[in-house]
């Protein structure tokens, strides 16, 4: 327990001085919401919406911060502690594998939080937001999306030769998700096709979860969603534990 | 058990060069011993894969009675490393540093106390990448204290100090040693190591060409001075010409 928190605490001031994660996960989202509203103000998500346009968007954007810490921060970061051999100087400790992964999952998370938060709170004060379904639903939803981006970040962090071949993987891996699953543009836009492929992605099934859960609509084959997501948590958890490299 | 640090058979190649062939060595509690040899003798090789760091093909290696790969995360709560190349996160601070290792372990020794014993408290604050080359070797050197270790491994304790921080770091190692920690070292400096070495094994090649205390080494060479015995069996005076 000392170790985890004195960790938290060093890795935690060192991530905040790197301030890539709060600009990508923390202010990013927020630009985007400021964006959304001046674009649509009110405006009903279609018409004949009983929910606005940013309201719909909630779900969405609270996905970014998730992404941007485990599909770019976390595989990043891992490799470049590996190519660094920072890693190496922690093999000659009696540190675990994991307490290294745990305590920078929990710092991924902690941004993901403060950027939910962030976004709650600005869209509540301006936007008239509110959570109009089950707060349980949303928080299991946004907890599933969480541990299934963070453990594919993890994977390709594990697995990634160097932060190069880490930082093109990640790149293969975010821009599509957050294109295509619905978190920057709406999903229900994009032609069929492109809809069938993005329901592969988890992140586009954690997204109709939290757009359910927020809106208060009926949850079209829940359990689909929360089975795709929950089996690429198991996967890559146990691909990254399994194939974790200390260099 | 006085056996603190014990190498058997230890083998290690890449591709087709060997890097570490059948390398043995014993050292003793309280002990200082040298690991030398030309720059790609395989004395950092040898030493990653005595740590169980690399894995080697042959051989058997034992430190206090552990084996460093089954019983890593018990054996590193007793083990120093300091390493050659300084691997650290490039923003991090020297005070960070210091307290993210000494986390890591149940004991750990005061790391400010440590920070002052090798002149560099001042620096505390300091981004470690912004520290002179002697300073940063130094620091090093304590993180490999931190632990509170049984036994330690230098590797190029004193590369990069200046003549009057060597000496006081051979001051420092020396009470250590008298306070029975164990310690092994490889050095470039001839004279460090007929400061401190109890006995020595000098490589080429990653072969044994030499095993025993400095003196033998003087006495089984045509030389008079440890310098000269080094390099003739090192072979290193080749290269000179």
């Amino acid at each position: 327990m000392k170790t985890f928190k004195t960790m938290l605490k060093v890795e935690g001031k060192l991530s905040l001085r790197d301030m890539n994660m709060v600009l990508f996960a923390v202010i990013m989202p927020i630009v985007v919401l400021v964006v959304l509203g001046i674009i649509y103000k009110g405006k009903p998500a279609f018409t004949g919406a009983n929910y606005s346009f940013v309201e719909q968007s909630f779900g969405a954007l609270c996905t970014i911060a998730i992404c941007a810490g485990g599909l770019m921060g976390l595989p990043m970061l891992v490799s470049d502690y590996r190519e660094r051999k920072i890693l190496k100087r922690f093999q000659s400790t009696p540190i675990s594998q994991n307490m290294i992964l745990l305590v920078h999952l929990a710092i991924y998370t902690l941004y993901s939080i403060v950027s939910a938060i962030s976004l709650w709170m600005i869209e509540s004060i301006f936007f008239g937001f509110h959570i109009r379904g089950s707060f349980l639903l949303f928080a299991a939803g946004w907890l599933l999306v969480l541990i299934s981006i963070l453990s594919i970040g993890m994977f390709v962090g594990g697995i990634a030769k160097n932060s190069k071949q880490a930082s093109m993987i990640a790149c293969i891996l975010y821009f599509p998700m957050l294109i295509f699953s619905g978190a920057t543009l709406p999903y229900e836009a994009m032609p069929g096709g492109v809809q069938h492929v993005a329901d592969l992605m988890p992140l586009t099934q954690g997204i109709k979860v939290l757009k359910a859960a927020s809106l208060g609509l009926p949850l079209q084959n829940a359990a689909g969603s929360i089975i795709i997501m929950a089996a690429v948590a198991i996967l890559f958890i146990g691909l990254s534990v399994k194939f974790f490299r200390w260099e | 058990m006085t056996e603190v640090i014990k190498v058997k058979n230890l083998s290690k190649s890449y591709h087709d060069y060997q890097a570490v062939d059948h390398l043995a060595l014993t050292v003793n509690r309280g002990n200082v011993f040298g690991l030398l040899g030309a720059n790609g003798a395989g004395k950092s090789t040898s030493i990653e894969c005595i740590l169980g760091i690399k894995k080697s093909e042959e051989g058997e290696v034992s430190i206090l009675g552990m084996d460093p790969r089954r019983d890593r995360i018990k054996l590193f709560q007793k083990v120093g490393v300091q390493f050659q190349e300084a691997n650290y996160q490039t923003e991090i601070r020297v005070n960070e540093l210091c307290e993210e290792t000494a986390c890591l372990y149940k004991e750990p020794a005061d790391w400010r106390a440590l920070l002052t014993q090798f002149g560099i408290k001042e620096k505390e604050k300091s981004a470690v990448k912004q520290l002179s080359g002697g300073e940063r070797q130094r620091l090093f050197i304590v993180l490999a204290l931190i632990p509170n270790p049984e036994v330690v491994f230098l590797d190029e304790l004193t590369t990069g100090l200046d003549a009057r921080a060597r000496r006081h770091v051979w001051k420092l190692i020396s009470g250590l040693k008298k306070q029975g920690l164990t310690i092994l070292l490889t050095s470039h400096f001839m004279d460090e190591v007929e400061a401190l070495c109890d006995t020595i094994c000098i490589l080429k090649k990653g072969k044994t060409v030499f095993y025993g205390t400095v003196a033998k080494a003087i006495e089984t060479s045509p030389f008079d001075t440890f310098e000269d015995a080094y390099l003739w069996y090192s072979d290193e005076e080749e290269m000179v010409e």
